[in-house]
């Protein structure tokens, strides 16, 4: 799980990659629409959505006579495990903080 | 889109909101783990100023200071809205724009359920990968929480 979620976010490292994963998480795409709204080539969108689709954070399928791609939910997913831990822990500090008396000599409050 | 690059996490304590908002806040210093920080040298003072457009930074022992980013909204004791525009390696980038906005509502008189979004991840593409093995070092999130748990 670690070794492709990290592969996932190298994907992610390359900024037109980045940009193509992007316009896909607003709905499915196919490669020459794609193209249309980036400035890079057909065969360069290609390349990226090759990686992408190598490493799980997207994948196609037919939609009538074209191919479209779309983003992986599970892969958005394990993006955001991530600071879910983060704050998760964050917020455990704080409300251990926010729940010790306010002057440290005064009466210490039982819940 | 927002929900697919957001996360949200909640925690209820045993504390007023006004009270809540003030230790988020003011004496953010006193809750946040010591290991998250930008600077070389060891973390003195980390900073949440309290008006909108205030600073949220770190002091170091060495007296140099870091930026974390903006307070964005300032809503005593509701709501906060902070600015995280910390990079995946560890420093300030200008150009880095994340959301962390914070809610206080209170369930009971001294019973406050605070609500934090952290929005806009899809930002952080870049260097996650980074990030993600600095938190899943030894002595990261995983120990820490341990500890609290202990302690609460």
């Amino acid at each position: 799980m670690q070794t492709y979620q990290q592969r996932a976010l190298q994907a992610l490292g390359d900024p037109t990659r980045r940009e193509i994963f992007e316009r896909l998480t607003a709905g499915p795409l196919a490669v020459g629409e794609l193209a249309g709204e980036l400035p890079i080539s057909r065969p360069a969108v290609s390349q990226h959505l090759k990686v992408l689709k190598e490493v799980g954070l997207v994948f196609d399928r037919p939609s009538g006579t074209r191919r479209v791609y779309q983003v992986d939910p599970a892969a958005v997913a394990a993006l955001r495990e991530y600071f879910d831990a983060f704050w998760s822990n964050a917020l455990a500090s704080f409300r251990a903080a926010a729940e010790e008396p306010e002057q440290p000599s005064g009466p210490r409050r039982e819940t | 889109m927002t929900t697919q690059t957001a996360v949200r996490q909640a925690v209820t304590v045993s504390a007023s909101r006004e009270r809540a908002f003030e230790v988020f806040t003011r004496e953010f210093n006193r809750w946040w783990p010591r290991s998250h920080k930008i600077g070389p040298a060891a973390l003195a003072e980390a900073v949440i100023e309290g008006r909108e457009g205030g600073r949220w930074y770190e002091r170091d022992v060495d007296g140099s200071e870091c930026e974390w980013g903006r307070v964005l909204v300032w809503e005593p004791p509701a709501r906060l809205v902070l600015a995280w525009q910390i990079s995946g390696e560890w420093a300030y980038d200008a150009d880095l724009h994340t959301e962390v906005e914070v809610s206080f509502v209170a369930e009971a008189p001294e019973r406050t359920r605070v609500e934090l979004e952290h929005r806009g991840l899809d930002a952080f593409g870049e260097k996650m990968d980074d990030m993600r093995r600095s938190f899943d070092s030894p002595g990261g999130w995983t120990g820490i929480l341990k500890d609290f748990a202990a302690a609460v």
